[in-house]
């Protein structure tokens, strides 16, 4: 899956210059794009109360971003960008930012989940809570789509462009 | 949808559906009739997308958002990564387990045929997602929660139970999966050349190293067997005289 940043000579169709990279196209159209997939995922995520959308999708979306970058740019430098731990971090704390928005709302009289009692007007409360648990879903599905993709690309061999 | 129903509201979008639908016909036996597990993959999220846009013309705009960004998205890409664990190629079926399959198959799709007329009509009013819950959400949201996407204060608000048994059910598979895999392979410990294809430097062991224990300690289980063999006899001869 990564695409190595030294490419040795390849047995297979690509037909490419020696010295030079078959896939320089992908990585100036990836570099611009990847800001904007994760920019696009806040916008998906904090625009969720208006259009469709919220943290699932924008959890995918940002995920993506990360993705791309290593398919492009490899393993090795997506994971300092976004570091293993941080995954492990992320993937914990998305759960317990919405399991602990729903103990906050049951120990300041209301139920589990109920986003009504959290701030004095009731409305408040609800958008409040909504921003807070849809950032830990954004937080869970971001880290474990991450993890998952690390998880299985850490384990494979180096793909030659030829075995495609 | 919205466009199509402002631009020519003579075409019924019933026609799109049926496109849509038979698109969706088309790649699926293209998945079944393929070999190659790249193109199936690739072809898995062209059915997502085109199911996606389906979902559009049905008014589920977040579920078709969904269905595009996972099912055509993310999931191309991690059943690629997990592809590359495996085979790249399937191994045709024998034909004694088609006929098993096809008669699941058709028994299940006849049960389904036969479910459709207690189904809802299409857009029905008094079909249950618009009859009862249904309608109290659209009724109290405006005051109760006063967002305007009434989806996502289902979602978040109405059924914040069900969201976070949906977010415990994500943090549990990729604990499942880091349990099993790591996160890391063994974190770049490992360089090593297997059967002539360079593993990258993040890879664990697989291959050959492993096998040439499991082959030995196969071999000295076998040899054993046969010491024992070799030894058995002739006790069993020194008895029968």
């Amino acid at each position: 899956m990564t695409i190595p940043v030294k490419k040795k000579p390849v047995k297979g169709p690509v037909v490419s210059p020696a010295g030079s990279d078959p896939h320089v196209l992908l990585r100036v159209i990836s570099k611009f794009l990847i800001p904007l997939i994760a920019l696009f995922a806040f916008y998906v995520q904090f625009h969720g109360e208006y259009g469709p959308g919220g943290g699932f999708q924008a959890g995918v979306i940002l995920a993506v971003s990360v993705i791309l970058y290593a398919l492009i740019f490899g393993l090795n430098e997506a994971k300092r960008a976004f570091p293993p731990w941080l995954v492990r971090v992320g993937m914990t704390l998305g759960v317990l930012l919405y399991g602990g928005t729903g103990v906050v709302a049951w120990l300041m009289g209301g139920e589990f989940l109920n986003y009504s009692v959290l701030f004095p007007d009731p409305i408040d409360g609800q958008h409040y809570g909504i921003i807070a648990i849809e950032v830990g879903v954004l937080t869970t599905v971001t880290s474990v789509m991450i993890a998952f993709f690390y998880a299985f690309g850490s384990r494979q061999p180096q793909i030659e462009d030829g075995e495609w | 949808m919205i466009l199509a129903a402002e631009i020519s509201p003579a075409i019924p979008t019933i026609l799109l559906d049926v496109c849509l639908l038979s698109l969706l016909v088309v790649t699926a036996f293209a998945i079944v009739r393929m070999r190659s597990l790249f193109a199936i993959v690739m072809l898995q999220g062209v059915y997502s997308l085109v199911a996606a846009a389906w979902f559009v013309t049905l008014d589920a705009v977040d579920v078709a958002f969904t269905e595009a960004a996972v099912g055509a998205g993310v999931s191309t890409v991690l059943m690629l990564s997990a592809m590359l664990l495996a085979d790249r190629k399937s191994t045709p079926v024998p034909k004694g387990r088609q006929w098993g399959a096809l008669a699941v198959v058709l028994i299940a799709g006849a049960a389904m045929l036969f479910a459709v007329p207690d189904l809802p009509a299409y857009g029905s009013a008094t079909s249950p997602a618009n009859a009862y819950v249904g309608t109290d959400y659209l009724a109290k949201t405006a005051k109760e929660v006063d967002i305007p996407n009434v989806v996502t204060a289902v979602l978040s608000s109405y059924r914040g139970y069900d969201t976070f048994g949906e977010v415990v059910v994500i943090f549990a598979a990729g604990l499942g999966v880091l349990l099993l895999l790591g996160l890391n392979g063994n974190a770049g410990r490992y360089q090593a050349e297997v059967r002539g294809r360079k593993l990258s430097e993040t890879s664990a062991p697989t291959g050959t190293a492993e096998r040439d224990g499991t082959a030995s300690a196969e071999l000295s289980t076998r040899e054993v067997e046969v010491a024992k063999t070799q030894s058995g006899p002739p006790s069993v001869t020194e008895l029968e005289p």
